[in-house]
């Protein structure tokens, strides 16, 4: 439960900057982005864990998993993804910098 | 390849990426480089409980050794691969979900395309 709370964490911390900034109104814009980055993300993923450059404390992940891969890890590409965008949008707007 | 290596590459396509195949050129710009020191602190906190608590775990062969906040130095460019491919991307993205009215302005769409 512990990866699964972690990535609670990050939602809950940017759930009222998601809010304010739009982010979450753009959804399909997020589904753009988010599709490229997870099928990067999963490929490596599968590959490192594979050659075990790294791996995943049984007593604090589900245990469930797509293959190889845990769902912590399939959510935490979409989750990290979504924040930093969240957090890009939050500087551009408090900030006025743009980015075109 | 061992993460390292990896990494290293993965970061190098990740700016290819931003800089000359979808041109979003992030990498130039001061908003850019703020909101990513805001996220790497983020970061920082967060695979510190992941790698510190030992929720995940590296094969010490795979990397360098060096560690910042208990994760493995690689972590810092494969999140900065992961955090600026998605900002690259959504950036790449920006308009969709937008129409342009008549007069040349544009409003976002809410549950329309």
């Amino acid at each position: 439960m512990t990866y699964l709370l972690v990535l609670a964490g990050i939602v809950l911390v940017t759930l009222p900057l998601g809010v304010w900034t739009g982010v979450y109104g753009q959804w399909r814009r997020l589904l753009l982005t988010v599709i490229p980055v997870l099928a990067v993300f999963v490929a490596w993923d599968v590959y490192a864990i594979g050659r075990g450059h790294w791996r995943f404390d049984p007593d604090q992940t589900t245990g469930v998993g797509v293959g190889s891969v845990p769902v912590e890890e399939l959510l935490f590409f979409v989750v990290v993804p979504v924040a930093a965008v969240i957090a890009l949008e939050a500087v551009r707007k408090a900030r006025g910098w743009d980015y075109r | 390849m061992t993460y390292t290596t990896l990494a290293l590459v993965a970061v190098a396509l990740t700016v290819l990426l931003d800089m000359a195949v979808l041109r979003t050129r992030l990498l130039t710009r001061r908003v850019f480089w703020v909101a990513y020191a805001i996220v790497l602190g983020f970061q920082l906190v967060t695979n510190g409980v992941l790698t510190g608590g030992n929720v995940v775990s590296y094969d010490d062969d795979a990397i360098v050794g060096w560690r910042i906040a208990y994760a493995p130095v690689e972590d810092l460019l494969f999140g900065f691969a992961l955090v600026v491919q998605a900002m690259s991307w959504w950036v790449r993205w920006a308009n969709v979900g937008r129409s342009r009215s008549a007069a040349g302005g544009s409003r976002p769409l809410g549950s329309g395309w």
